[in-house]
């Protein structure tokens, strides 16, 4: 089988983050400080990705601000001339902070809102954040670079959304991510809080047509589809060991930032092992690959080289075999368990429910 | 192809970028959440793209690299199809 060369590295710096968002995509079992890689392992999995054919950095975690070398580290992904993009909730994003980051040479910075007012956003963060954020959002445009936002959808915040576009063109982002919540680690934990029903999602997607009218000349707006209202899963990751891989907090290689929780791989671990050699032929990165592993109704199906069978995470974390169909797809024998979930949210259910917060 | 494309000194759009890619033996441009990988025409125009040149300078330039005559067009179109991509500035 021919591999491709990976474009993108999402280097997940740290589990370790002040906001407690219950939509939180990392695995329950969060990697603790002591377990994390030295500046020394990091360097070393910059440059062996770059090697590799990287060319895209995505300084994420948590909350990769909680790392003191993050500077050091976007200071080498520059040296070796990959663009470099920053992901955080905001949270010690002071001005010194900005300019010492600048300064570093990061290209982008992402920062996450949680909802358009603060009592709402500090309820689902779990942490008085909002104020943070408005004042990040203002030091990163003085500072003179790009500000792209992100918002992650669900059924506590659908209703902000003509809101959350507002301020976001009034903070000066050029680019703001619907993300309707997908359902992973502790999303999935919450699924049954976070899911929409379906009429506030109609009108959700009715408001973001309006927004993109009104704020379309000024902002670009991004809508992520909430995949369980789909009749098809999404070609996650744009296939696997296809196109970027993860590195963990502790070291661990993934093929999606999702994947340490499919239990029957084992993956490999940058200390243990090379970077190039994990990618090209590591049972973990292999497994997924290409379409001989697949099976019904993937594997007659002719849209298999469209959405490659959909996720391998949601699979195995709904179906118990990460070989099988997204349960997403109209085709899969285990539709019924995205119907059934879906089907059980009514209009009369809390708006903002009892959450299981993130590392709490 | 007319004078003022000739006089304009195009530059990559901020905060794009170009890497030349030795696992690929090719030039990509990087753009926030997207890579795009060139054709050896491509990234030898973008290479010059620097917001001094201009594109006349960039034509001679490229012509007398390659030995060739009668670039001209083809460069000028590549620049206006990149500026509509968002990928240059004037």
């Amino acid at each position: 089988m021919t591999v491709d060369l990976p474009y993108a590295l999402t280097a997940e710096l740290t589990h370790r983050c002040p906001l407690h968002c219950p939509y939180c995509s990392n695995p329950i079992e969060l990697q603790k400080r002591e377990s994390e890689l030295s500046t020394e392992t990091w360097l070393s999995v910059l440059e062996q990705a770059s090697e590799l054919g990287v060319a895209q950095v995505h300084f994420t975690g948590g909350e990769p601000l909680l790392r003191s070398d993050l500077e050091q580290l976007i200071r080498r992904a520059r040296e070796l001339g990959l663009f470099v993009n920053l992901i955080t909730s905001g949270v010690g994003l002071t001005e010194e902070r900005v300019r010492r980051l600048s300064e570093a040479g990061v290209d982008s910075i992402q920062l996450s809102l949680q909802a358009a007012s603060p009592e709402l956003a500090d309820t689902i963060a779990g942490f008085d954040a909002y104020e943070w954020k408005r004042q990040a959002a203002r030091h990163i445009r003085q500072s003179g670079l790009a500000l792209n936002m992100n918002v992650v959808l669900h059924r506590a915040n659908l209703h902000q959304l003509e809101d959350i576009a507002q301020l976001c063109v009034d903070w000066g982002a050029q680019r703001l991510e619907l993300a309707n919540a997908q359902y992973y680690g502790w999303a999935l934990r919450n699924v049954d809080r976070l899911l929409p029903f379906k009429e506030q999602l109609q009108e959700a997607e009715a408001a973001y047509y309006r927004a993109s009218e009104r704020f379309g000349n000024r902002i670009e707006l991004i809508w992520i589809v909430p995949d369980y209202y789909e009749d098809f899963p999404k070609p996650c990751m744009g296939g696997w060991g296809k196109i970027s891989l993860t590195v963990a907090p502790d070291g661990r290689v993934l093929p999606c930032t999702a994947a340490s929780e499919i239990r029957s791989l084992s993956f490999e671990n940058v200390q243990q092992r090379a970077l190039a050699w994990i990618w090209r032929d590591s049972p973990s990165f292999n497994a997924y690959r290409g379409e001989a592993w697949m099976a019904e109704p993937c594997r007659s199906c002719e849209r298999r080289e469209l959405d490659y069978g959909g996720c391998r995470c949601q699979a195995f974390l709904l179906t118990g075999d990460a070989r099988a169909a997204d349960p997403v797809c109209v085709r899969s024998p285990h539709r019924g368990l995205i119907l059934e979930r879906v089907g059980s949210v009514l209009p009369s259910d809390e708006v903002t429910p009892k959450y299981a917060y993130r590392g709490r | 192809m007319s004078q003022r494309a000739l006089s304009e000194r195009p530059r990559l759009s901020s905060p794009g970028r170009l890497k030349y890619d030795k696992a690929r033996h090719t030039e990509l441009l990087l753009l926030p959440e997207r890579v795009v990988e060139l054709n050896e025409a491509a990234g030898a125009i973008l290479r010059l793209c620097d917001g001094q040149r201009t594109i006349g300078q960039i034509i001679e330039e490229l012509e007398s690299k390659y030995g060739q005559t009668g670039l001209g067009d083809d460069i000028v179109e590549f620049c206006a199809i990149a500026s509509d991509k968002g990928w240059l500035e004037v």
